[in-house]
């Protein structure tokens, strides 16, 4: 059979864009030494979180990238729209951590357009577990890359959550999840602050309290600059979708945590 | 050893192209045309599950008449290579004009080189942008490809049913008159009523993603697409 100029035949399944990358041969192939990371240091990103809230989910990061003791990127992007009613928060090296994003948002446009119908909440959770079990030898380097994965089950009609560690592995949170340098502050500030009855506005305001509660403690994670005016970004996914807070919204909430966190 | 019949190659050709024209033929056919706000695609198809209309990229959408099997095929390498040249490059980098060649190539390839040619015929719409007109374009079963402007027709009563759109489509319908349009045109062409209608509208007020499908009979919007 001769090569057509289309993608015709793909092995089974066929509806995985990141085969299908591989199938092409366009995904980079590397051959790295067992010591190459202690000669390159790249930009990491730091704390991001997510907690659910009656109806829905709230997923929020700092917007700062660190590279050693310096402040590589002032006002990076962490948190990620995936589809229609999922969003996902990246911590650990930015430059790995975006372009997993990227794919990730393709893959499921891919599934979505060649099968029809989206992938259930579950299927994008263990697709992302994937590809963070596929940045493992890169992880062996020093170049770590752990997601936050938050969306809303079509299904169920709750908000889920997922965290990840370093070799894949995907666990669904019932509360709230935070991940990153800061992540330990965040979470110890949501235990004493997080309760399981709270609604969208007090989920979106006590994200961006523990983000602030955080960056008091660690230098890598970004507090509000409210003279720059670089804020947190934080997403809210319900059952309408992904929306992303616009910062007239964020800045009172900012304002308020930068006065009142000791 | 036995010694093949010498055919003429006009005379293989002849034979293929009549064999693909038949299976199109027995084909319901698709229309798209251009309206106010976009770009609708109106095809019979009394299914609700296996589509002939598609999504393929954020402004282009697939549609096939003829075999579904084959039509689909093409469908699902169309959606792929558009996927890789998104990501490879950028969103913007993704054209129905290249996807149109594509296809044409495609079916030129497998007319030529396979026993059975493809019977399908294909149409490929995209959206246009700011100063970029919309985009309609038709790949006949071996290859052929057709720039169209303003409306297309495919399948077995195309002919009439371009006739019919030359009289009832005008500049700028607005969708209900760009539905009720489709739908004269098929009354014309086919003489019956249709046993139901697959719609949908390329819109840009639909966000990134102007895939949109329409249900019968009002047009409450279904939930198809969905846009990162």
């Amino acid at each position: 059979m001769p090569r057509f100029p289309l993608p015709l035949d793909v092995p089974v399944p066929g509806a995985s864009f990141s085969d299908l990358l591989r199938d092409v041969g366009a995904t980079p192939r590397w051959d790295i030494p067992a010591d190459a990371a202690r000669t390159i240091s790249a930009p990491e990103g730091t704390t991001v979180l997510a907690m659910t809230y009656e109806g829905g989910v709230v997923i929020a990061g700092d917007r700062r990238a660190t590279e050693g003791h310096l402040v590589a990127h002032r006002q990076i992007q962490k948190v990620f729209q995936a589809d229609r009613y999922s969003a996902v928060a990246i911590a650990g090296t930015a430059g790995l951590a975006t372009e997993m994003v990227r794919l990730f948002q393709v893959e499921l446009e891919h599934y979505e357009k060649l099968e029809g119908r989206r992938l259930s909440l579950e299927g994008k959770a263990n697709f992302l577990a994937r590809l963070v079990r596929g940045q493992l030898p890169m992880a062996f380097q020093g170049l770590v890359v752990v997601p936050l994965f938050a969306g809303y089950d079509e299904l169920e009609a709750v908000g889920r959550l997922y965290s990840y560690d370093v070799v894949g592995g995907r666990y669904e949170e019932i509360e709230f999840a935070s991940t990153g340098s800061g992540a330990r502050l965040a979470k110890s500030y949501l235990r004493t602050a997080y309760d399981p009855g709270i609604d969208a506005a007090g989920a979106a305001e006590l994200a961006v309290r523990a983000l602030v509660a955080a960056a008091h403690e660690d230098t890598a994670t970004g507090g509000p600059d409210l003279i720059r005016g670089i804020l947190p970004n934080v997403f809210q996914i319900d059952s309408a979708g992904v929306t992303q807070l616009p910062d007239e919204q964020i800045l009172p909430l900012a304002e308020h945590a930068v006065e009142t966190i000791r | 050893m036995t010694i093949p019949y010498y055919v003429a190659p006009e005379q293989v050709v002849r034979d293929k192209a009549e064999f693909a024209r038949k299976g199109i033929a027995r084909g319901r056919s698709i229309v798209a045309m251009e309206f106010a706000d976009g770009v609708l695609l109106m095809a019979e198809n009394p299914s609700r599950s296996l589509h002939k209309i598609s999504e393929v990229y954020d402004r282009i959408a697939f549609a096939g008449v003829g075999r579904y099997s084959e039509f689909d095929t093409l469908r699902k390498a169309g959606v792929r290579q558009a996927d890789l040249m998104g990501y490879l490059y950028s969103r913007e980098d993704v054209n129905a004009m290249a996807l149109a060649t594509a296809f044409a190539q495609t079916l030129g390839a497998i007319f030529s080189h396979e026993l059975k040619p493809y019977e399908v015929e294909i149409l490929i719409a995209e959206l246009g942008a700011g100063d970029v007109d919309n985009k309609l374009y038709r790949v006949s079963y071996d290859g052929t490809l057709y720039d169209e402007p303003r409306f297309v027709a495919i399948g077995g009563k195309s002919e009439a049913l371009l006739e019919a759109l030359e009289e009832l489509w005008s500049e700028g319908l607005a969708l209900e008159d760009a539905l009720e349009a489709g739908r004269q045109a098929f009354r014309r062409a086919e003489e019956r009523e249709s046993e139901g209608w697959e719609l949908v509208v390329l819109d840009s007020s639909n966000g990134r993603r102007s895939f949109r499908r329409l249900e019968e009979p009002s047009s409450p919007e279904s939930d198809a697409g969905g846009a990162p």
